[in-house]
């Protein structure tokens, strides 16, 4: 594990700008525990997938990338869509099946989209959004443009043959496609351990004849160096990257997880390895100045579940509308 | 007009007429290409492609390698980042490896995202039996899509409709199942040379006739036809109707007609039990033209079993012309 702060990134993701993405590890944060306590209290029903302890991989990633690129999202992705600029009030609506939320109460949790913004979407299927980025990364081939394709997904996604079929088209064509492995160590209960007999799932890379590698997924500068530096290869027309980011969620897989496959003690070790306090302190913040944007992330929060609580619901009038264009 | 070529109407296969519509398109659309296996130089398993890559280069008529799932994922890709992919499935047995792509996917993107992104996409293959190919490669699996809210299914069964409808699916901002029938590739009948479309979800009335109504699909259009003459000798006139679409469907020209003749008969090649038949007969039933009805609706379709090799055991596996003649004359005969 790659496990030192890369200094390079001091310029370009330090100082004022550094603050907004803390702020927005913060607000991703702050956003899932209020989504579960929503969900305690049965204003947000169905399941979510959390990703607690995730934060740094999300902000990480988009910060390399601009809003003219594309995200293809997984299940466990709340915190890239608010890394991508996603509006918490949105999706905090479309938590509560609201209309005005990002589709309108259609998608739920695992579903959230921001196509507007080039927000593809998160996907329930594991592995389901990794084929799509061949198209997307086509079409950017085909416009010739230089933007990129981020898919996101978990260690389990590299266990399914779409994986396989994606990663050799994108290979052979060279297409711009950044693919994002957050290994956070489980696939619902079956551990990395159990489910891969290699060392690290980066190592995958080599049998398409792309980059394969392996970043500590709880440092924002990590990531955010390694995503850049797959975006520059993807640009020069050098074709895609395997990025394995290693992280940890410290909630269950989703709302029905009793967690019997891993120990306290595992998740109280990951938890010392909060990925907030250690960008924090990478910013060389002090502790008021880490109050203070705690503070704006859970204005931000509250101002979401008030927005989403104002908000109507879908009028059953318009059940049947969207399923043909 | 129809095009007139030395005093006759041109004449087109099936596969010249598919490849036409793709080759005008993608002319005029720089968003449309082409992506399968085996479509480029080899020209598609059944000829449609042949010479495509030569015009228009290996990047827009792109071969791929054996990933049915990644075919799919493309286009869905493609089709939701501004292009208007059309991808070849090489046999329809094969669309099997791209279920999830299509069904969980293609189908459910627009609706799930609250009505905000389209997937202008078409995916070509080939289904059904007759050419010895057994098993794996002679299934007809359309109403398994039919099944699915946010696809559209479309089964030409004339080189007229092929063209047209064609190039309405590539028109059409959804994706859209595109069953060819590979007996009918070899099929001739009059295309005229401009770019034409045949809208989807029109459901046409190919024969009138008082006596019966019969609901083909793809090859079975021809077949019921074939039929339909044989009886028309015997004094009996088939009405002879084919969907084109089947999902959505147009099903008013149907029940008009029920309502006409009192008789329905539904054929199709895929198997029995859960095909598209049973949907027909249910809206019949459901329509003002149950009251019409003077026999029970009936069903030909493929036998519940896999298509075999052996040549006699295949062809008795699917409708044939004489099975469409003795039910329509028993139907006609008010033997049921």
């Amino acid at each position: 594990m790659v496990d030192t702060m890369a200094q390079t990134s001091v310029a370009e993701i330090g100082g004022e700008r550094g603050r907004t993405l803390l702020r927005q590890m913060m607000t991703i944060r702050r956003f899932e525990e209020k989504a579960q306590d929503l969900y305690s209290l049965g204003l947000v029903h169905g399941t979510m997938h959390l990703s607690i302890g995730q934060e740094g991989t999300a902000v990480g990633a988009s910060a390399a990338l601009t809003r003219n690129d594309y995200l293809l999202n997984t299940h466990r992705g709340h915190g890239h869509c608010l890394a991508w600029g996603s509006t918490p009030d949105r999706m905090m609506a479309e938590f509560m099946g609201k209309e005005t939320g990002y589709c309108r109460g259609r998608g739920g949790s695992m579903h959230i989209a921001d196509v507007e913004a080039n927000n593809l979407g998160a996907n329930g299927i594991v592995a389901g959004g990794v084929p799509i980025a061949v198209g997307v990364g086509l079409s950017i081939q085909f416009r010739q443009t230089d933007q990129v394709v981020m898919v996101v997904f978990g260690d389990g996604a590299t266990n399914e043959g779409a994986f396989h079929e994606s990663l050799n088209m994108a290979s052979i064509w060279k297409l711009p496609i950044i693919y994002l492995c957050e290994n956070n160590q489980y696939a619902m209960s079956m551990s990395v351990e159990r489910a891969f007999n290699i060392e690290r799932i980066s190592q995958r890379g080599c049998a398409y004849g792309i980059p394969g590698v392996t970043v500590d997924g709880n440092d924002v500068a990590a990531v955010y160096e390694a995503v850049k530096e797959a975006k520059a290869r993807a640009q020069a027309g050098e074709g895609p990257t395997l990025i394995e980011c290693l992280t940890y969620r410290w909630r269950g897989h989703s709302k029905s997880d009793r967690q019997a496959y891993r120990t306290r003690e595992e998740v109280r070790e990951w938890q010392d390895r909060d990925p907030i306090p250690r960008f924090a302190s990478w910013l060389s913040l002090t502790d008021e100045q880490v109050g203070a944007l705690w503070k704006e992330a859970e204005g931000l929060i509250e101002t979401a579940v008030s927005f989403a609580q104002a908000s109507p619901e879908p009028d059953l009038s318009t059940i049947l509308e969207g399923v043909y264009a | 007009m129809p095009n007139m070529n030395n005093g006759t109407m041109r004449e087109l296969t099936y596969v010249e007429a598919l490849r036409e519509a793709l080759t005008q398109k993608m002319r005029a659309d720089d968003r449309v290409f082409l992506i399968g296996e085996d479509i480029g130089v080899y020209g598609g398993a059944f000829g449609v492609t042949a010479g495509m890559v030569e015009e228009f280069g290996e990047a827009r008529v792109r071969d791929t390698p054996i990933s049915e799932a990644g075919i799919a994922g493309a286009c869905v890709g493609a089709a939701v980042a501004g292009m208007r992919p059309v991808g070849e499935i090489q046999f329809m047995d094969f669309v099997t490896i791209s279920m999830e792509q299509l069904v969980l996917q293609a189908a459910k993107i627009r609706f799930m995202f609250g009505g905000k992104a389209t997937v202008p996409m078409v995916l070509r293959m080939p289904g059904g039996a007759g050419t010895g190919a057994a098993a794996q490669h002679s299934e007809s699996l359309e109403n398994w899509f039919v099944h699915v809210p946010g696809l559209k299914v479309v089964m030409p069964s004339t080189p007229y409709d092929a063209k047209g409808l064609l190039l309405a699916a590539i028109d059409d901002d959804n994706p859209v199942i595109f069953v060819e029938h590979k007996l009918l590739y070899r099929t001739k009948g009059h295309v005229p040379e401009e770019m034409y479309t045949v809208p989807l979800s029109q459901t046409k009335v190919v024969r009138q006739g008082r006596d019966v109504t019969v609901v083909a699909t793809s090859i079975m259009v021809p077949r019921a036809l074939e039929a339909a003459e044989t009886l028309a000798k015997e004094g009996i006139e088939l009405e002879v109707i084919d969907p084109r679409t089947l999902s959505p469907l147009d099903d008013a020209p149907i029940v008009a007609s029920v309502k006409k003749t009192g008789k329905a008969l539904v054929v199709h090649e895929a198997v029995k039990t859960g095909g598209f038949g049973g949907e027909i007969v249910a809206r019949i039933a459901e329509s003002e033209a149950f009251d019409y009805l003077d026999a029970p609706v009936r069903r030909l379709a493929g036998l519940d079993i896999p298509i075999p090799y052996n040549r006699t055991l295949e062809y008795h596996t699917v409708p044939q012309v004489e099975n469409i003649v003795d039910e329509a004359r028993r139907l006609a005969r008010g033997e049921f």
